[in-house]
């Protein structure tokens, strides 16, 4: 059976062609899914369980989504919630979901899949060998994660598209679950299915028009077919092969729950100038895992930016660092009885290797240097006490001890910023689980206006 | 002297995940391809991102004329002393590098 699957684009508040997702709809598509979240903007969104989108931009997207759905007649579903798919931003974007029902006039049922780990189960599947790493994995530490996520496959999607539900706000996700559960469930090939999901993922990524975003995917027995729906997107063999590069360190597998996929067969050809056929695919059935994040407070920073505009010290700007660094360490060592391996204290010299650091391999003269002072302590009344002291000292530091103070650029008052916990990924491991649904939870809500 | 970013089309790195980076390099035409596979070694790439060549993974993929590189991030992104969070700079290392 043929399955059409409509995805606006690769992430909820990133924007889509309005024109392009009418024109998905006008053509019947069996189910509506976009991912709403990702690792690629760092820990923060995980360890504090919060969007980093706007709420403003996701609620007006999710309005245009929740209408598309209302017109197609087909559910709608959402991978990942709120960046992290912690119970949290599930529920965050379950708040907005009934806020635009209210205002849309929408009765409907709603599911949401819970992907959160209690941090006992994932402690007693650790106990009973249950967890496995992955290369490279940190070594795994349980106590002061703040959240684990599992990322659910296929198969709980399934669970909560099997309630009946117009919209499923799923907790963490795999990229491509949300758009293979479908035809999956409906007997579409499973490498076709997989692959297209992978390539569909990111929207109109796999195009020549990438912001356009809207997508659409027809899987069925042999393999899919992907065509863009913006004016004048086009889809080629080139841009669809060259996404299975995207983000991915091996561009020929990708591991789901259950199984991975292989495209080394995959064959793919032009149906016209816009659309892409593809088969060949396979998929291999394996252990059924679950792949676990999570993350942790690895302390928490203060900052303070300074500019050296002065051409001496623009090109002798280590050796300032250098000398700095030691004096403040004897400094704070002094005045608040800290050990450096107390903090940590570390200038990075924008101009000079500000990206790169140690693998920087060119030199140059730059005109001016930025010196980014960051201060990781255990509290951030610390790291704000340590910030307050180092501050006079990055304002005048001298380069030797025989000339007059210098004073360099702050751009702003006070010259100190303090950014809060900062968090660190603590997991790259996979979970074992006997029944797909085990380590998951569905909640289904009716709404009506 | 020239670099691979005078032959090629694209350099990009992106995060695969927050434990590794992943290195496409687009050559686009099919002889850049052929120049790059006998003269970009595995060991230069590694020496250049300062790992071991037998953690750098790296696929030639001929239909795309694209090399690829995947390593383990030297830092975890996030972490206290990642400086690049998408890992997107890593790219400007292989397109400054020098070919033969």
């Amino acid at each position: 059976m043929t399955t059409r699957v409509l995805v606006p684009s690769g992430v909820l508040g990133l924007g889509f062609d309005q024109a392009a997702l009418e024109r998905g709809v006008a053509l019947s598509p069996d189910i509506i899914c976009i991912d709403g979240g990702s690792t690629d903007s760092g820990p923060f969104s995980l360890g504090a369980g919060q969007s980093k989108y706007s709420r403003a931009a996701t609620k007006s997207e999710w309005r245009s989504l929740m209408q598309a759905r209302a017109q197609a007649g087909v559910p709608l579903v959402i991978g990942t919630a709120g960046t992290c798919g912690t119970d949290s931003t599930v529920d965050w974007m379950y708040d907005i979901t009934v806020e635009l029902a209210q205002e849309l006039g929408q009765s409907l049922r709603i599911a949401r899949l819970y992907s959160q780990q209690p941090t006992a189960r994932v402690a007693e599947a650790l106990k009973a060998g249950r967890i496995a790493p992955l290369p490279p994995a940190p070594e795994i530490r349980l106590d002061d994660l703040t959240n684990i996520v599992a990322l659910a496959g296929a198969e709980q999607i399934q669970a909560a598209l099997a309630t009946g539900a117009d919209i499923v706000i799923a907790g963490r996700t795999t990229d491509t679950a949300t758009i293979a559960a479908l035809p999956l469930s409906r007997g579409d090939a499973a490498g076709g299915v997989w692959h297209g999901a992978k390539i569909a993922e990111c929207g109109a990524l796999c195009s020549t028009n990438p912001t356009s975003g809207v997508i659409m995917v027809d899987f069925d027995q042999t393999g899919f077919t992907v065509e863009p729906l913006a004016d004048g997107a086009r889809c080629t063999p080139h841009s669809v092969s060259a996404h299975m590069l995207y983000e991915n360190s091996d561009p020929f597998r990708l591991y789901e729950p259950g199984g991975y996929l292989d495209v080394t067969g995959a064959r793919y050809a032009a149906l016209d100038d816009r659309r892409v056929r593809v088969e060949g695919s396979s998929w291999v059935p394996g252990p059924y895992t679950v792949k676990l994040e999570g993350a942790r407070i690895a302390g928490y920073q203060t900052t303070i930016l300074a500019i050296l505009r002065n051409t001496h010290y623009a090109q002798n700007a280590q050796a300032w660092v250098d000398r700095l660094t030691g004096f403040l360490q004897a400094e704070i060592t002094t005045r608040m009885s800290l050990d450096p391996a107390d903090y940590g204290l570390e200038f990075r010299l924008i101009g000079v290797n500000g990206a790169l650091g140690p693998l920087e391999n060119r030199t140059g003269t730059p005109v001016e240097v930025g010196v980014l002072g960051i201060v990781t302590a255990r509290t951030q009344a610390e790291a704000a006490e340590i910030g307050k002291l180092i501050n006079p000292f990055v304002l005048h530091y001298p380069l030797t001890d025989d000339e007059e103070l210098p004073t360099f650029a702050f751009p702003y008052s006070p010259a100190t910023t303090d950014r809060g916990p900062l968090y660190e990924f603590a997991l790259n491991h996979v979970m074992a689980l006997d029944d797909p649904m085990s380590a998951f939870r569905l909640t289904v809500t009716e709404v009506t206006p | 002297m020239t670099t691979l970013g005078d032959l090629v089309l694209k350099v990009r790195s992106k995060n695969a995940g927050p434990f590794w980076v992943t290195i496409d390099v687009f050559c686009d035409d099919p002889a850049v391809y052929d120049r790059l596979t006998r003269n970009l070694s595995t060991d230069r790439v590694a020496a250049l991102y300062r790992t071991a060549p037998d953690t750098l993974k790296r696929f030639d993929i001929p239909d795309l004329r694209v090399i690829k590189f995947s390593l383990p991030r030297p830092v975890i992104q996030g972490s206290a002393s990642d400086r690049d969070m998408h890992g997107a700079q890593y790219a400007a290392l292989l397109e400054e590098l020098a070919i033969d």
